[in-house]
């Protein structure tokens, strides 16, 4: 996040901040455990309202953003979501709205675009699963059929899944990535409700057996969407970093708070060294990784030439250093740290998911070194 | 333009990039060799006289000292101005060893506790590359615990004679003027009986010895003080409170990473060319198409970019007033941590190379650079001492004991009882 935020940039974090505590707060996020959907509808809405949606859509598609860059605004409520692990689709309708507001048709955009500014979802069916879950890879593939195409391949994990009215969906046209838009209900859609870490995100496996694709439903050229993907991987590797970032940061004042309180052999945990060394650590590691996903984001909104290596690496450092702190902070409380009484392990959870999601640290890694490689190739 | 209006940074910044172009050398081979150190003798003086001579070049060319006020030769500019310099002098020569300790810690307390006629005398002579200092400070008995000096001064007349040894000075052997922390108190407790003096390093009473490093290096000294009198006019700060000066003198130590007071070239990259981390490295190796050694590559690049991501954000953070001066001592941190990781991908990526090489196979350097891996956590202030003040100035945690507190010096025990 932003050291220094303009008024209204400050205002808009603060809302959200206020909204996701008042609407989620721990106690409901335990309840929402058992909850099918993992949100109340109401609550996603009313975000709605607040432009969660609207932010990476252009003004004439109808979105808008608070400080003109959208992809920072998205930031700081990825940020505030983090710090509240907070339930909702907040990442896949991004990615979907981001999409067709960048390459959709008139229709698409009319469409499925406004439903998701009016609160419905739609969801990025993108990843898929192993062995072909390494980052990028596709292998659903599009045939041509008559006028249209047809689908036919897996895609998971698959973000609210089963709540979504649409799938964008990424496949090899004649071995080249295109994305199309397809219904829920399509013929051949099927979707297998998936375990997960979080408390409150759901996920599915979605299944596209023969689905019917009109040509109207590409969107974007066939075979053009090699652009368009890497764009998303960026963008939701911004929404995931940036929300680690705030995750980490909530964990990080709970355990600094306990050492204070916490006495043992007569004096605070907070009075041993080996303790503060470690609590050293971990605001060293808290504030490189506020730094990486805050520079992320900026540098895929500016479309700073290294933005997709900048992203990575962001990823690949939080992944690391984030999650090692978390395990800490667990550490650092002992018993009390791995129970389901405590709050920790809901921002464990997140991180953990988000780790896990767009790509590995190793994924990153090596993209890194791949991006690297090209660059030298082209200069 | 007026006189107290200042350059805007873009115009500054074309304005540097021309200089730069037409005065200034190209960083080379040669000349990155030089940054290892572990030179024979003649060449070492070689490459400080380059270093002298670069610092005069940015002088005349009205680009040496650029967050130094004009009345003592500096350009009197702005962090921004400094940082879009940093920028444009990526991939040239500058003169990296009159950075540290000569521009920051030493300059920055002069500036900061030196008197008008101090400042007058030196800062100008070391903005034109004339003077070379160092710091007096680490003694044999401890290093972490800089305000234990046992080296005396005691007053005699309008002079101060002092006796004792520092240690850990680099490249005393070439250098003209020492920062000296000595004790003048010896009954009082230990950080109310220091005060800080300047004395000039070549005179009889100053006795030299190089410290041979496990690398062979000898850049590090230790000198003996014997009966050498400073005219009390060399004195900095008042007469037992030296520690005043001494915890600003170590807080610049410990953001030397992030100092506006010396240049540090963005990146060794220079802006026309393409940092490729360490896919060089990897290929030198023949391991490009390795999958772990691409891994690796990728790591050492994301925590470059974590360690200068989290180098602009602290110095922002500390003048937003989101986070204390001691949080300089998170970036020392970082940089020590990091680096000790980049080591070791280095390592990795030589293979057997770096343990056992042929006569010119520069693979062996990462070998004899993983050797030395620690010195990056310990020089400049330890990494425990910086995860000492981030727990305790930056988080507030409390205080460590020391059996040193309100009682005499002299009465402080110094080593195990017998």
């Amino acid at each position: 996040m932003e050291l220094q935020l303009s008024d209204d940039e400050q205002l808009f974090y603060e809302t959200t901040e206020r909204f996701l505590e008042d609407k989620t707060p721990v106690a409901v996020l335990r309840e929402l455990r058992e909850n099918a959907v993992g949100f109340d509808p109401s609550f996603w809405e009313e975000g709605v309202q607040l432009g969660w949606t609207s932010l990476l859509v252009s003004e004439e598609d109808g979105g808008g953003s608070v400080s003109g860059k959208g992809l920072k605004d998205l930031a700081l409520v990825a940020h505030a979501f983090g710090k509240a692990a907070a339930p909702g689709p907040l990442l896949t309708t991004n990615i979907v709205a981001a999409a067709l507001s960048r390459s959709g048709s008139p229709e698409q955009k009319s469409g499925v675009l406004e439903g998701i500014l009016g609160g419905q979802i739609a969801a990025w069916a993108h990843a898929e699963p192993h062995p072909n879950n390494g980052l990028g890879t596709i292998t659903a593939t599009l045939s041509k059929s008559g006028d249209g195409y047809t689908l036919t391949g897996v895609k998971a994990p698959v973000e609210s899944a089963a709540q979504a009215t649409h799938f964008l969906v990424s496949a090899l046209l004649d071995g080249a990535p295109t994305q199309v838009l397809v219904a829920a209900d399509a013929a051949g859609v099927s979707v297998a409700p998936m375990g997960t870490v979080d408390l409150t995100k759901r996920f599915g496996q979605v299944t596209f057996a023969d689905t019917p694709v009109a040509a109207g439903d590409l969107v974007g050229a066939p075979g053009g969407a090699a652009g368009d993907l890497e764009y998303l991987t960026d963008v939701a590797n911004v929404i995931l970093v940036n929300e680690m970032a705030g995750s980490f940061e909530r964990a990080f004042a709970i355990t600094l708070e306990w050492t204070f309180d916490r006495y043992s052999f007569g004096r605070p945990l907070a009075s041993y060294q080996e303790i503060k060394h470690r609590m050293a650590d971990q605001k060293m590691w808290l504030e490189a990784s506020q730094a990486v996903a805050n520079d992320a984001a900026t540098a895929v909104q500016d479309a700073d030439e290294d933005a997709s290596v900048i992203v990575s690496s962001a990823k690949a450092y939080v992944s690391e250093y984030g999650l090692e702190a978390l395990q800490d902070d667990i550490q650092l409380h002992g018993g009390i740290g791995v129970t389901f009484e405590h709050d920790l392990h809901l921002f464990l959870r997140r991180m953990t998911l988000n780790a896990g999601l767009h790509g590995t640290k190793s994924d990153h890694r090596l993209r890194i070194t791949d991006l690297l490689e090209a660059k030298e190739a082209a200069a | 333009m007026s006189e107290n209006q200042m350059e805007d940074v873009e115009a500054f910044r074309l304005r540097a990039r021309a200089w730069l172009a037409d005065n200034m050398p190209k960083a080379n081979d040669q000349y990155e060799m030089t940054m290892g150190g572990d030179l024979p003798d003649e060449e070492e003086l070689a490459v400080v006289q380059l270093n002298r001579d670069l610092q005069r070049k940015l002088f005349d060319g009205g680009f040496a000292g650029i967050c130094f006020p004009k009345e003592y030769g500096g350009q009197g500019l702005s962090r921004a101005h400094a940082d879009a310099f940093n920028d444009e002098i990526s991939g040239y020569m500058f003169p990296w060893r009159i950075q540290v300790p000569t521009f920051t810690p030493c300059a920055s307390v002069l500036l900061e506790f030196g008197t008008e006629e101090q400042k007058q005398k030196h800062i100008p002579a070391i903005l034109k590359g004339e003077e070379l200092w160092m710091q007096f400070l680490s003694e044999p008995s401890g290093g972490s615990d800089a305000a234990g000096a046992l080296t005396t001064a005691v007053k005699d007349g309008d002079e101060w004679v002092l006796n004792g040894s520092k240690i850990w000075t680099t490249g005393a052997w070439w250098s003209d003027w020492g920062l000296c922390l000595a004790r003048t108190n010896w009954d009082v407790p230990k950080h109310r009986g220091l005060t800080v003096f300047i004395l000039p390093i070549h005179q009889p009473g100053i006795e030299i010895n190089r410290i041979e490093m496990l690398n062979g290096s000898k850049e590090f000294c230790q000198e003996y003080i014997t009966d050498v009198r400073i005219p009390d006019s060399d004195r900095i700060g008042q007469v037992d409170d030296g520690w005043t000066v001494g915890i600003r003198w170590m807080f610049f130590e410990r953001s030397f990473h992030h100092s506006d007071l010396t240049v540090r070239p963005t990146t060794t990259i220079a802006v026309d060319e393409v940092d490729t981390g360490l896919l060089p490295l990897a290929k030198q190796a023949g391991r490009e198409n390795d999958p772990v050694a691409r891994e690796l590559v990728g790591e050492s690049y994301a925590l470059k970019r974590a360690t200068q991501s989290l180098g602009h954000r602290i110095p922002a953070a500390m003048m937003a007033g989101a986070m204390n001066d001691q949080g300089a001592s998170i970036g020392r941190l970082m940089a020590g941590i990091s680096g000790t990781r980049q080591t070791d991908i280095e390592f990795e990526l030589a293979g057997s190379s770096a343990v056992a090489w042929t006569e010119g196979d520069s693979l062996g350097k990462e070998g004899e650079g993983y050797l030395m891996r620690q010195t990056g956590c310990i020089g400049g202030g330890t990494t425990e001492m910086a995860r000492n003040v981030i727990s305790e100035r930056v988080l507030l945690m409390p205080r460590e004991r020391s059996g040193d507190k309100d009682i005499p010096f002299r009465d402080v025990e110094r080593g195990r009882k017998a």
